[in-house]
Protein backbone atom coordinates (compact mmCIF):
# COMPACT_ATOMS: atom_id res chain seq x y z
CA UNK A 1 0.00 0.00 0.00
CA UNK A 2 2.77 2.15 0.39
CA UNK A 3 4.80 1.58 -2.13
CA UNK A 4 1.63 2.70 -4.41
CA UNK A 5 1.50 5.95 -2.47
CA UNK A 6 5.35 6.36 -2.95
CA UNK A 7 4.92 5.72 -6.58
CA UNK A 8 2.11 7.79 -7.35
CA UNK A 9 3.69 10.90 -5.51
CA UNK A 10 6.96 10.62 -7.66
CA UNK A 11 4.86 10.25 -10.77
CA UNK A 12 3.39 13.59 -9.91
CA UNK A 13 6.26 14.86 -9.00
CA UNK A 14 7.81 13.96 -12.77
CA UNK A 15 4.79 15.24 -13.77
CA UNK A 16 4.93 18.95 -12.17
CA UNK A 17 8.30 19.01 -13.40
CA UNK A 18 7.60 18.56 -16.95
CA UNK A 19 4.66 21.24 -16.61
CA UNK A 20 6.32 23.44 -14.73
CA UNK A 21 9.48 23.47 -16.70
CA UNK A 22 8.07 23.28 -19.96
CA UNK A 23 6.04 26.24 -19.56
CA UNK A 24 8.77 28.03 -17.77
CA UNK A 25 10.87 27.60 -21.11
CA UNK A 26 8.20 28.42 -23.76
CA UNK A 27 7.49 31.52 -21.33
CA UNK A 28 11.04 32.52 -21.64
CA UNK A 29 11.34 32.06 -25.25
CA UNK A 30 8.29 34.17 -26.32
CA UNK A 31 9.79 36.70 -24.46
CA UNK A 32 12.92 36.52 -26.32
CA UNK A 33 11.08 37.14 -29.21
CA UNK A 34 8.91 39.81 -28.03
CA UNK A 35 11.51 41.87 -27.33
CA UNK A 36 13.47 41.08 -30.50
CA UNK A 37 10.15 42.74 -32.13
CA UNK A 38 10.34 45.78 -29.63
CA UNK A 39 13.64 46.82 -31.03
CA UNK A 40 11.67 47.07 -34.45
CA UNK A 41 9.16 48.90 -32.71
CA UNK A 42 11.10 51.57 -31.62
CA UNK A 43 13.42 51.92 -34.14
CA UNK A 44 10.41 52.46 -36.52
CA UNK A 45 9.27 55.15 -34.18
CA UNK A 46 12.66 57.02 -34.57
CA UNK A 47 11.90 56.91 -38.58
CA UNK A 48 8.77 58.17 -37.94
CA UNK A 49 10.01 61.10 -36.41
CA UNK A 50 12.55 62.05 -38.54
CA UNK A 51 10.56 63.45 -41.70
CA UNK A 52 9.52 66.64 -39.48
CA UNK A 53 12.60 67.07 -37.85
CA UNK A 54 14.35 67.66 -41.10
CA UNK A 55 11.83 69.95 -41.85
CA UNK A 56 11.83 71.81 -39.12
CA UNK A 57 16.05 72.69 -39.40
CA UNK A 58 15.35 72.88 -43.16
CA UNK A 59 12.76 76.17 -42.22
CA UNK A 60 16.14 77.72 -40.59
CA UNK A 61 19.28 76.36 -42.24
CA UNK A 62 18.21 75.55 -45.77
CA UNK A 63 21.47 75.80 -47.45
CA UNK A 64 22.63 72.81 -44.82
CA UNK A 65 21.95 70.62 -47.73
CA UNK A 66 24.95 68.07 -47.27
CA UNK A 67 23.77 67.64 -43.76
CA UNK A 68 19.94 66.97 -44.63
CA UNK A 69 20.68 64.65 -47.50
CA UNK A 70 22.79 62.32 -45.42
CA UNK A 71 20.23 62.02 -42.79
CA UNK A 72 17.34 61.33 -45.42
CA UNK A 73 19.65 58.91 -47.20
CA UNK A 74 20.83 57.13 -43.75
CA UNK A 75 17.05 56.91 -42.87
CA UNK A 76 16.03 55.38 -46.56
CA UNK A 77 18.78 52.52 -46.07
CA UNK A 78 17.82 51.80 -42.56
CA UNK A 79 14.10 50.84 -43.56
CA UNK A 80 15.33 48.93 -46.36
CA UNK A 81 17.76 46.86 -44.76
CA UNK A 82 17.03 43.25 -45.64
CA UNK A 83 18.72 41.16 -42.74
CA UNK A 84 19.37 42.16 -39.10
CA UNK A 85 22.92 42.60 -39.73
CA UNK A 86 22.65 45.56 -42.31
CA UNK A 87 20.20 46.49 -40.72
CA UNK A 88 21.79 47.55 -37.24
CA UNK A 89 24.93 48.94 -39.24
CA UNK A 90 22.03 50.93 -41.06
CA UNK A 91 20.90 52.45 -38.00
CA UNK A 92 24.27 53.29 -36.44
CA UNK A 93 24.76 55.70 -39.82
CA UNK A 94 21.45 56.64 -38.80
CA UNK A 95 22.48 57.63 -35.86
CA UNK A 96 25.78 59.12 -36.75
CA UNK A 97 23.93 61.45 -38.98
CA UNK A 98 21.25 62.45 -36.69
CA UNK A 99 24.34 63.48 -34.56
CA UNK A 100 25.83 65.93 -37.11
CA UNK A 101 22.21 67.25 -37.63
CA UNK A 102 22.09 68.63 -34.39
CA UNK A 103 25.55 69.48 -34.30
CA UNK A 104 24.61 71.58 -36.82
CA UNK A 105 21.37 73.12 -35.71
CA UNK A 106 24.01 74.55 -32.51
CA UNK A 107 24.61 77.12 -34.65
CA UNK A 108 21.21 78.84 -35.51
CA UNK A 109 19.98 80.22 -32.31
CA UNK A 110 16.57 80.85 -34.04
CA UNK A 111 16.03 77.09 -34.37
CA UNK A 112 17.56 76.25 -30.84
CA UNK A 113 14.68 78.63 -29.34
CA UNK A 114 11.54 77.29 -31.38
CA UNK A 115 9.61 74.71 -29.10
CA UNK A 116 8.76 72.08 -32.25
CA UNK A 117 12.09 71.78 -32.47
CA UNK A 118 13.19 71.53 -29.20
CA UNK A 119 10.19 68.89 -28.91
CA UNK A 120 11.81 66.97 -31.55
CA UNK A 121 15.11 66.50 -29.91
CA UNK A 122 13.43 65.24 -26.82
CA UNK A 123 11.37 63.07 -28.80
CA UNK A 124 14.45 61.88 -30.57
CA UNK A 125 16.89 61.95 -27.72
CA UNK A 126 14.07 59.53 -26.11
CA UNK A 127 13.83 57.16 -28.83
CA UNK A 128 17.58 56.80 -28.91
CA UNK A 129 17.04 56.02 -25.58
CA UNK A 130 14.23 53.47 -26.20
CA UNK A 131 16.30 51.88 -29.24
CA UNK A 132 19.61 51.11 -26.58
CA UNK A 133 16.68 50.34 -23.97
CA UNK A 134 14.70 47.24 -26.41
CA UNK A 135 18.26 45.99 -26.58
CA UNK A 136 19.13 45.69 -23.54
CA UNK A 137 15.73 43.76 -22.58
CA UNK A 138 16.77 41.45 -25.12
CA UNK A 139 19.75 40.74 -24.39
CA UNK A 140 18.56 40.40 -20.55
CA UNK A 141 15.85 38.23 -22.21
CA UNK A 142 18.11 35.99 -23.98
CA UNK A 143 20.61 35.66 -21.29
CA UNK A 144 17.42 34.56 -19.19
CA UNK A 145 16.38 32.02 -21.95
CA UNK A 146 19.67 30.27 -22.83
CA UNK A 147 20.66 30.20 -18.91
CA UNK A 148 17.46 27.96 -18.20
CA UNK A 149 17.89 26.09 -21.23
CA UNK A 150 21.19 24.97 -19.61
CA UNK A 151 20.79 24.18 -16.35
CA UNK A 152 19.97 20.74 -15.08
CA UNK A 153 17.14 19.71 -14.83
CA UNK A 154 15.67 22.27 -17.45
CA UNK A 155 18.34 21.02 -20.16
CA UNK A 156 16.97 17.53 -20.27
CA UNK A 157 13.62 19.57 -21.32
CA UNK A 158 15.14 21.65 -23.50
CA UNK A 159 16.79 18.57 -25.59
CA UNK A 160 13.94 16.58 -25.83
CA UNK A 161 11.56 19.44 -26.78
CA UNK A 162 14.60 21.47 -29.41
CA UNK A 163 14.85 24.83 -27.31
CA UNK A 164 17.52 26.37 -28.87
CA UNK A 165 19.89 28.51 -27.86
CA UNK A 166 19.39 32.46 -29.35
CA UNK A 167 21.80 34.84 -29.88
CA UNK A 168 22.66 38.36 -28.62
CA UNK A 169 22.22 41.55 -30.16
CA UNK A 170 25.91 42.80 -30.60
CA UNK A 171 26.97 46.06 -31.28
CA UNK A 172 28.27 46.10 -34.76
CA UNK A 173 32.17 47.56 -35.04
CA UNK A 174 31.53 50.47 -36.47
CA UNK A 175 29.46 51.33 -33.43
CA UNK A 176 32.29 50.84 -31.09
CA UNK A 177 34.31 53.77 -32.69
CA UNK A 178 33.38 57.24 -31.86
CA UNK A 179 30.83 58.78 -34.55
CA UNK A 180 32.92 61.33 -36.78
CA UNK A 181 30.44 65.11 -36.65
CA UNK A 182 30.87 66.37 -40.00
CA UNK A 183 30.01 70.13 -40.01
CA UNK B 1 25.23 44.15 -8.24
CA UNK B 2 23.44 40.80 -8.91
CA UNK B 3 25.13 39.68 -5.23
CA UNK B 4 23.60 42.80 -3.32
CA UNK B 5 20.44 41.86 -5.03
CA UNK B 6 20.30 37.72 -4.27
CA UNK B 7 21.60 38.44 -0.61
CA UNK B 8 18.78 41.08 -0.48
CA UNK B 9 16.74 38.97 -1.35
CA UNK B 10 17.41 36.23 0.88
CA UNK B 11 17.37 38.72 3.91
CA UNK B 12 13.96 39.18 3.15
CA UNK B 13 12.86 35.78 3.39
CA UNK B 14 14.52 35.45 6.63
CA UNK B 15 12.93 38.31 7.64
CA UNK B 16 9.73 36.88 7.04
CA UNK B 17 10.40 33.50 8.45
CA UNK B 18 11.44 35.90 11.41
CA UNK B 19 7.96 37.64 11.92
CA UNK B 20 6.06 33.44 11.78
CA UNK B 21 8.80 32.71 14.55
CA UNK B 22 8.02 36.17 16.76
CA UNK B 23 3.96 35.35 16.09
CA UNK B 24 4.61 31.75 17.44
CA UNK B 25 6.32 32.57 20.31
CA UNK B 26 3.71 35.62 21.31
CA UNK B 27 1.20 32.92 20.78
CA UNK B 28 3.39 30.01 22.69
CA UNK B 29 3.44 32.98 25.42
CA UNK B 30 0.01 34.06 25.54
CA UNK B 31 -1.15 29.93 25.67
CA UNK B 32 1.26 29.32 28.41
CA UNK B 33 0.36 32.83 30.46
CA UNK B 34 -3.10 32.49 29.82
CA UNK B 35 -4.20 29.43 29.06
CA UNK B 36 -6.71 31.17 26.29
CA UNK B 37 -6.38 29.27 22.89
CA UNK B 38 -5.29 29.33 19.83
CA UNK B 39 -8.38 30.54 18.50
CA UNK B 40 -7.70 34.21 19.75
CA UNK B 41 -4.70 34.47 17.78
CA UNK B 42 -5.86 32.94 14.53
CA UNK B 43 -8.77 35.39 15.15
CA UNK B 44 -6.35 38.46 15.67
CA UNK B 45 -4.18 37.24 12.80
CA UNK B 46 -7.89 37.47 10.77
CA UNK B 47 -7.91 41.00 11.66
CA UNK B 48 -4.84 42.03 11.24
CA UNK B 49 -5.04 40.23 7.38
CA UNK B 50 -8.43 42.24 6.73
CA UNK B 51 -7.33 45.50 7.70
CA UNK B 52 -3.93 45.12 5.49
CA UNK B 53 -4.83 43.21 2.48
CA UNK B 54 -7.46 45.85 2.39
CA UNK B 55 -5.14 48.61 2.12
CA UNK B 56 -2.91 46.51 -0.02
CA UNK B 57 -5.67 45.91 -2.53
CA UNK B 58 -6.14 49.73 -3.05
CA UNK B 59 -2.66 50.62 -2.58
CA UNK B 60 -2.61 52.51 -5.44
CA UNK B 61 -5.28 54.88 -5.10
CA UNK B 62 -4.79 55.32 -1.40
CA UNK B 63 -1.57 56.74 -1.50
CA UNK B 64 -2.16 58.82 -4.52
CA UNK B 65 -5.12 60.42 -2.27
CA UNK B 66 -3.36 60.74 0.68
CA UNK B 67 -0.39 62.71 -0.93
CA UNK B 68 -3.09 64.98 -3.09
CA UNK B 69 -0.89 63.78 -6.32
CA UNK B 70 -2.60 64.71 -9.55
CA UNK B 71 -2.09 62.92 -13.16
CA UNK B 72 0.61 64.08 -15.38
CA UNK B 73 -0.27 65.58 -18.10
CA UNK B 74 1.34 63.89 -21.04
CA UNK B 75 2.55 67.13 -23.38
CA UNK B 76 3.25 69.27 -20.31
CA UNK B 77 5.62 66.32 -18.31
CA UNK B 78 6.79 64.80 -21.56
CA UNK B 79 10.12 63.69 -20.54
CA UNK B 80 8.75 62.68 -17.21
CA UNK B 81 6.68 60.34 -19.61
CA UNK B 82 9.34 59.46 -21.66
CA UNK B 83 11.62 58.48 -19.39
CA UNK B 84 9.34 56.17 -17.93
CA UNK B 85 8.55 54.60 -20.66
CA UNK B 86 12.03 53.79 -21.57
CA UNK B 87 12.63 52.32 -18.58
CA UNK B 88 9.67 50.02 -18.75
CA UNK B 89 11.00 48.77 -21.97
CA UNK B 90 13.96 48.07 -19.79
CA UNK B 91 12.14 46.34 -17.31
CA UNK B 92 9.76 44.52 -19.14
CA UNK B 93 6.84 46.03 -17.08
CA UNK B 94 3.37 47.99 -18.54
CA UNK B 95 3.46 51.88 -18.13
CA UNK B 96 2.47 52.44 -14.72
CA UNK B 97 -0.52 55.83 -14.14
CA UNK B 98 1.83 58.77 -13.97
CA UNK B 99 1.35 61.42 -11.25
CA UNK B 100 2.91 64.63 -10.02
CA UNK B 101 2.88 66.33 -6.06
CA UNK B 102 3.17 69.73 -6.03
CA UNK B 103 5.77 70.21 -3.75
CA UNK B 104 8.98 72.35 -3.43
CA UNK B 105 11.13 69.20 -1.72
CA UNK B 106 12.51 66.86 -4.32
CA UNK B 107 11.01 63.48 -3.72
CA UNK B 108 9.25 60.42 -5.86
CA UNK B 109 7.33 57.36 -4.85
CA UNK B 110 6.02 54.06 -6.71
CA UNK B 111 2.72 52.37 -5.26
CA UNK B 112 0.11 49.10 -6.68
CA UNK B 113 -0.38 46.14 -5.34
CA UNK B 114 0.96 44.33 -9.29
CA UNK B 115 2.83 46.02 -11.93
CA UNK B 116 -0.21 46.04 -13.95
CA UNK B 117 -1.92 48.19 -10.89
CA UNK B 118 0.93 50.69 -10.37
CA UNK B 119 1.19 54.23 -9.73
CA UNK B 120 4.41 56.41 -10.05
CA UNK B 121 4.30 60.09 -8.43
CA UNK B 122 7.46 62.65 -8.24
CA UNK B 123 7.24 66.13 -6.69
CA UNK B 124 7.59 68.93 -8.59
CA UNK B 125 10.89 70.07 -6.76
CA UNK B 126 12.34 66.45 -7.76
CA UNK B 127 11.65 67.45 -11.55
CA UNK B 128 13.13 70.98 -10.90
CA UNK B 129 16.17 69.81 -8.80
CA UNK B 130 17.31 66.97 -10.63
CA UNK B 131 18.37 66.47 -14.41
CA UNK B 132 17.93 63.95 -16.92
CA UNK B 133 20.69 61.01 -16.18
CA UNK B 134 19.69 62.05 -12.69
CA UNK B 135 16.01 61.87 -12.76
CA UNK B 136 16.10 58.60 -14.40
CA UNK B 137 17.99 57.22 -11.47
CA UNK B 138 15.07 58.10 -9.20
CA UNK B 139 12.68 56.81 -11.30
CA UNK B 140 14.40 53.31 -12.06
CA UNK B 141 14.37 52.82 -8.35
CA UNK B 142 10.64 53.59 -7.88
CA UNK B 143 10.17 51.05 -10.60
CA UNK B 144 12.69 48.76 -9.58
CA UNK B 145 10.09 48.29 -6.30
CA UNK B 146 7.33 48.21 -8.77
CA UNK B 147 9.05 44.98 -10.20
CA UNK B 148 10.09 43.68 -6.65
CA UNK B 149 6.50 43.52 -5.35
CA UNK B 150 7.80 45.50 -2.51
CA UNK B 151 4.22 47.00 -1.52
CA UNK B 152 3.43 43.05 -1.67
CA UNK B 153 6.35 42.13 0.80
CA UNK B 154 5.69 45.40 2.84
CA UNK B 155 1.74 44.33 3.59
CA UNK B 156 3.27 41.15 4.78
CA UNK B 157 5.67 42.85 7.19
CA UNK B 158 2.29 45.19 8.15
CA UNK B 159 0.06 41.78 8.87
CA UNK B 160 2.59 40.23 10.84
CA UNK B 161 3.66 43.25 13.20
CA UNK B 162 -0.17 43.79 13.22
CA UNK B 163 -1.16 40.49 14.17
CA UNK B 164 1.75 40.48 16.70
CA UNK B 165 0.78 44.02 18.31
CA UNK B 166 -3.43 42.75 18.55
CA UNK B 167 -2.55 39.58 20.13
CA UNK B 168 0.09 40.48 22.35
CA UNK B 169 -2.51 43.49 24.06
CA UNK B 170 -4.85 40.50 24.26
CA UNK B 171 -2.99 38.59 25.82
CA UNK B 172 -1.75 41.17 28.31
CA UNK B 173 -5.05 42.84 29.23
CA UNK B 174 -6.37 38.73 29.67
CA UNK B 175 -2.83 38.47 32.30
CA UNK B 176 -4.24 41.56 34.06
CA UNK B 177 -7.69 41.19 34.44
CA UNK B 178 -8.63 37.98 34.05
CA UNK B 179 -5.70 36.03 36.13
CA UNK B 180 -3.00 34.68 34.79
CA UNK B 181 -3.63 30.27 34.41
CA UNK B 182 -1.92 28.45 37.78
CA UNK B 183 0.55 25.85 37.43
CA UNK B 184 -0.14 24.35 40.81
CA UNK B 185 1.70 20.99 42.18
CA UNK B 186 -0.05 18.45 44.16
CA UNK B 187 -0.01 20.51 47.80
CA UNK B 188 -1.48 23.49 45.90
CA UNK B 189 1.87 25.72 45.61
CA UNK B 190 2.36 27.21 42.24
CA UNK B 191 6.01 26.46 41.75
CA UNK B 192 9.39 28.65 40.77
CA UNK B 193 9.06 27.42 37.12
CA UNK B 194 5.50 28.62 37.08
CA UNK B 195 6.72 32.24 38.01
CA UNK B 196 9.64 32.21 35.84
CA UNK B 197 7.53 31.22 32.68
CA UNK B 198 4.57 34.07 33.87
CA UNK B 199 7.25 36.49 34.08
CA UNK B 200 8.93 35.57 30.95
CA UNK B 201 5.54 35.58 28.96
CA UNK B 202 4.78 38.97 30.13
CA UNK B 203 8.01 40.04 29.42
CA UNK B 204 7.52 38.58 25.60
CA UNK B 205 3.73 40.37 25.34
CA UNK B 206 5.42 43.73 25.86
CA UNK B 207 8.21 43.90 23.86
CA UNK B 208 6.81 41.67 21.02
CA UNK B 209 5.43 44.42 19.33
CA UNK B 210 8.53 46.77 19.73
CA UNK B 211 10.32 43.90 18.18
CA UNK B 212 8.51 43.33 15.38
CA UNK B 213 8.00 46.92 14.86
CA UNK B 214 11.68 47.03 14.74
CA UNK B 215 12.33 44.14 12.12
CA UNK B 216 9.95 45.82 9.94
CA UNK B 217 11.87 48.80 9.83
CA UNK B 218 15.18 46.29 9.01
CA UNK B 219 13.34 44.82 6.52
CA UNK B 220 11.94 48.22 4.94
CA UNK B 221 15.63 49.56 4.70
CA UNK B 222 17.22 46.18 2.65
CA UNK B 223 13.86 47.22 0.00
CA UNK B 224 15.37 50.58 -0.24
CA UNK B 225 19.20 49.04 -0.52
CA UNK B 226 17.59 46.40 -3.08
CA UNK B 227 15.44 49.17 -5.15
CA UNK B 228 18.46 51.06 -5.42
CA UNK B 229 20.68 47.80 -7.06
CA UNK B 230 17.56 46.77 -9.31
CA UNK B 231 17.24 50.25 -10.48
CA UNK B 232 21.09 50.34 -11.46
CA UNK B 233 20.36 46.95 -13.21
CA UNK B 234 17.99 48.86 -15.27
CA UNK B 235 19.79 52.08 -16.00
CA UNK B 236 23.16 50.48 -16.36
CA UNK B 237 24.66 53.67 -14.83
CA UNK B 238 25.29 54.29 -11.34
CA UNK B 239 26.86 57.34 -11.35
CA UNK B 240 22.96 58.93 -12.25
CA UNK B 241 21.12 57.60 -9.47
CA UNK B 242 24.74 58.73 -7.10
CA UNK B 243 24.46 62.19 -8.57
CA UNK B 244 20.56 62.38 -7.73
CA UNK B 245 21.18 60.75 -3.76
CA UNK B 246 23.34 63.14 -3.51
CA UNK B 247 21.61 66.16 -4.02
CA UNK B 248 19.04 65.06 -2.41
CA UNK B 249 21.67 64.85 0.84
CA UNK B 250 22.24 68.13 0.40
CA UNK B 251 18.91 69.43 0.37
CA UNK B 252 16.95 69.51 4.03
CA UNK B 253 13.44 70.33 2.55
CA UNK B 254 10.89 68.80 3.75
CA UNK B 255 7.62 66.89 2.03
CA UNK B 256 4.61 68.51 3.73
CA UNK B 257 1.87 65.59 2.52
CA UNK B 258 3.75 62.95 3.96
CA UNK B 259 2.88 60.71 7.67
CA UNK B 260 4.20 58.05 9.11
CA UNK B 261 1.85 55.98 7.11
CA UNK B 262 3.27 56.65 3.72
CA UNK B 263 6.74 57.44 4.97
CA UNK B 264 8.16 53.74 3.58
CA UNK B 265 7.14 54.52 -0.33
CA UNK B 266 8.87 57.44 -0.86
CA UNK B 267 13.02 57.42 -2.44
CA UNK B 268 14.02 59.63 0.83
CA UNK B 269 12.92 60.05 4.10
CA UNK B 270 10.22 62.80 3.35
CA UNK B 271 9.68 63.05 7.87
CA UNK B 272 12.48 65.60 9.66
CA UNK B 273 15.24 63.96 10.58
CA UNK B 274 17.97 65.84 12.05
CA UNK B 275 21.46 63.98 11.48
CA UNK B 276 22.43 65.81 14.90
CA UNK B 277 20.26 64.41 17.11
CA UNK B 278 21.97 62.52 19.87
CA UNK B 279 22.53 58.67 19.66
CA UNK B 280 21.81 59.29 16.05
CA UNK B 281 23.00 55.19 15.61
CA UNK B 282 20.30 53.88 17.93
CA UNK B 283 17.74 56.21 15.84
CA UNK B 284 18.16 54.35 12.86
CA UNK B 285 16.97 51.46 13.50
CA UNK B 286 13.07 53.60 13.76
CA UNK B 287 14.48 54.99 10.01
CA UNK B 288 12.17 53.18 6.78
CA UNK B 289 15.24 54.48 5.21
CA UNK B 290 18.60 53.74 5.30
CA UNK B 291 21.07 57.05 5.63
CA UNK B 292 21.80 58.41 2.27
CA UNK B 293 25.67 58.35 2.34
CA UNK B 294 25.53 54.42 2.88
CA UNK B 295 23.55 54.23 0.02
CA UNK B 296 25.65 56.23 -1.78
CA UNK B 297 28.76 53.77 -0.47
CA UNK B 298 27.52 50.67 -1.66
CA UNK B 299 26.28 52.26 -5.20
CA UNK B 300 29.36 53.51 -5.84
CA UNK B 301 31.40 49.89 -4.52
CA UNK B 302 28.97 48.35 -7.62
Amino acid sequence: MVAVIVVVVLVVLVLLFFWLGFNGLVRRRNQVDNAWSQIDVQLKRRHDLIPNLVETVKGYAAHERGTFEAVTNARANAINAQNPADQAQAENVLSGALKSLFAVAEAYPDLKANQNFLNLQEELTASEDKVAYARQFYNDSVLSYNTKIQQFPTVILAGMFNFDKREFFDAAPEDTATPQVQF
Amino acid sequence: MHEQIARNKRRTFLMLLGFVALITIVAAAIVLLVGAGWVGVIIAFIIAMALAWGSYYNSDKIAIAASRAKPADETEYRRYHNLVEGLCIAAGLPKPRLYVVNDPAPNAFATGRNPKHAALAVTTGLLEVMNRVELEGVIAHELSHVKNYDILVTTIAVTAVGTIALISDIGLRFAFWGGMSDRRDSNGDSGPLGVVIAVASLAVLMLAPFAGYLMQMSMSRDREYLADASGVQLTRYPPGLISALEKLRDDHAVVHNATKATAQMWIEQPLETDPKKPGSKFNNLFDTHPPLEDRIKRLQEM
